[in-house]
């Protein structure tokens, strides 16, 4: 889990919803469910809120390797 | 020889009727030079096309005259396009005339229809060619001129909806002999080296010439093969452009690829509040059905002998609940104003009330809960939980049920 994509991290939530609200697994492995999906939202919630958007230019290095410089608006 | 003779007006339907029939003639183009140009009180435009040797009558309605994009003038060279058919009243043939356009103009028109058949035919535009885009791209490649206002408006837009994804600028000219290369290189680059999960390409509106690039038959194939999805942002609405017809997804505008692109981080955030609500409200209410069940049990009485276990499974469920509780209240706490409203409400229903009557909860060393008097041993020490506190205790008897 600790490297799961937001993506990722967002179908799990969904399906850990769906199973609780279906609500037919056992107390205990259901509250498991819910620690699991509160610890997801808490990321995701994380990761949106800490976001910062990063814009950069990307140009060819002498081999073709792309090289990332930074990009400033109007820069021609 | 038994010649049928024809009246006028039948004459001239079945003449019409041989014209109508004609598919060509249904759509056509015509060049030529316009003379004797009227616009009438009505609206609608009547002209003549010629060239050296003939003369086409032509007319343009109201409707397809508001649209015109210059001013037409007698001795115009121009490209007409429309349906050729017969007035029966006049026995005219005359053009119905749906886009006029200047010489020029109307040739790159033409090569734009030719390029855009082709393409359709060869399967370039359909539907189920068409790439999903990912729900929450993480990089995205624009390929535009870093120096127009497209890149400005997709950037502003992209921060402000989901700053999350990484912009990644490919810097290319949109204009001139150079741009379709340019872009078809930017586009190919971003593929090679895998350098986004979605790229968007396009400039601001301008001209049909300005757009050209974007109508250019490599740039379309190279839109096609990228594997990366394509948002096509060419423009300002009704400008389409052949990359618009092969991108996965078609935007009317720079900003508005930007928005089709990502989701909005405002709502994804309420998302997740609602997420968050449903999973309290689905284990709560699981919760209270499991009690009020052992509820019903006790108050039955049937089943003297067993109390203690229903008791033990009371006291547990509301253990559970109120580790629930508090675990939601945790999240509850570092949320916002909605978050706290809920707190309230489910706060005014706590079962913390109950455990407030005096209830604990027994636990093994393990941190296993005691069920039944036969869990534990004499002389083993066990937990007591407290709706506050714990005690440590030590088992000096058993009563089995």
């Amino acid at each position: 889990m600790e490297e799961m994509s937001f993506e990722k991290a967002m179908a799990r939530l969904e399906e850990i919803v769906k199973l609780l609200e279906r609500g037919d697994a056992p107390l205990d492995a259901s509250l498991k469910l819910f620690e699991e999906g509160t610890k997801l939202i808490r990321r995701c919630g994380e990761y949106l809120d800490n976001a910062e958007q990063k814009v950069v230019r990307l140009m060819k290095s002498e081999t073709g390797e792309p090289v990332e410089l930074p990009f400033e608006a109007g820069e021609n | 020889m038994n010649a049928k003779v024809y009246g006028v007006t039948e004459l001239n339907n079945r003449i019409k009727s041989l014209l109508d029939s004609d598919d060509e003639l249904a759509a056509v183009f015509v060049r030529g030079e316009l003379s004797n140009y009227k616009i009438y009180p009505s609206g609608h435009h009547y002209f003549t096309l010629k060239d050296q040797e003939g003369t086409l009558r032509a007319v343009m309605f109201k409707r397809e005259a508001s649209k015109l994009r210059f001013r037409p003038e007698n001795g115009m060279k121009v490209i007409a396009f429309g349906r050729v058919t017969v007035f029966p009243r006049d026995g005219q043939y005359q053009l119905y005339c749906a886009e006029l356009s200047p010489g020029g103009i109307g040739e790159l028109h033409i090569a734009f229809e030719q390029l855009r058949d082709k393409l359709y035919r060869e399967g370039l535009f359909d539907k189920d060619k068409k790439k999903p885009l990912p729900k929450y791209p993480e990089r995205i490649a624009v390929i535009t001129s870093p120096a127009g206002a497209a890149v400005r408006d997709i950037i502003r837009v992209l921060g402000k909806r989901y700053p999350c994804a990484k912009v990644i600028i490919l810097p290319v000219r949109v204009q001139g002999a150079e741009a379709p290369p340019e872009i078809v290189g930017a586009i190919r680059y971003a593929n090679r080296y895998k350098v986004a999960d979605l790229i968007i390409t396009g400039r601001g509106g301008g001209s049909i010439e300005d757009l050209w690039a974007f109508n250019d038959e490599r740039v379309a194939r190279a839109i096609f093969e990228s594997e990366i999805p394509v948002i096509s942002a060419v423009g300002h609405e009704p400008d389409v452009t052949i990359a618009d017809y092969v991108a996965d997804l078609r935007a009317a505008t720079p900003s508005n690829a930007a928005e089709l692109a990502v989701p909005d981080c405002a709502e994804l955030r309420e998302t997740l509040l609602g997420m968050q609500i449903r999973m309290v409200q689905a284990v709560n209410r699981m919760i209270s059905q499991r009690r009020d069940r052992l509820t019903t049990l006790a108050e039955k009485r049937v089943m003297k002998s067993p109390l203690n276990y229903i008791e033990d499974r009371r006291i547990l469920l509301d253990h559970l609940q109120r580790h629930f509780i508090s675990a939601a209240q945790r999240i509850i706490a570092i949320k916002k104003e909605r978050f706290v409203k809920l707190a309230a409400a489910m706060d005014a229903m706590s079962p913390l009330k109950v455990l407030g009557r005096g209830y604990s909860l027994a636990q093994k060393a393990d941190g296993t809960v005691v069920k039944s008097a036969s869990d534990v041993q004499c002389g083993e020490t066990i937990d007591l939980r407290l709706c506050s506190g714990a005690l440590r205790c030590e088992v000096k008897e058993r009563f089995e049920a």
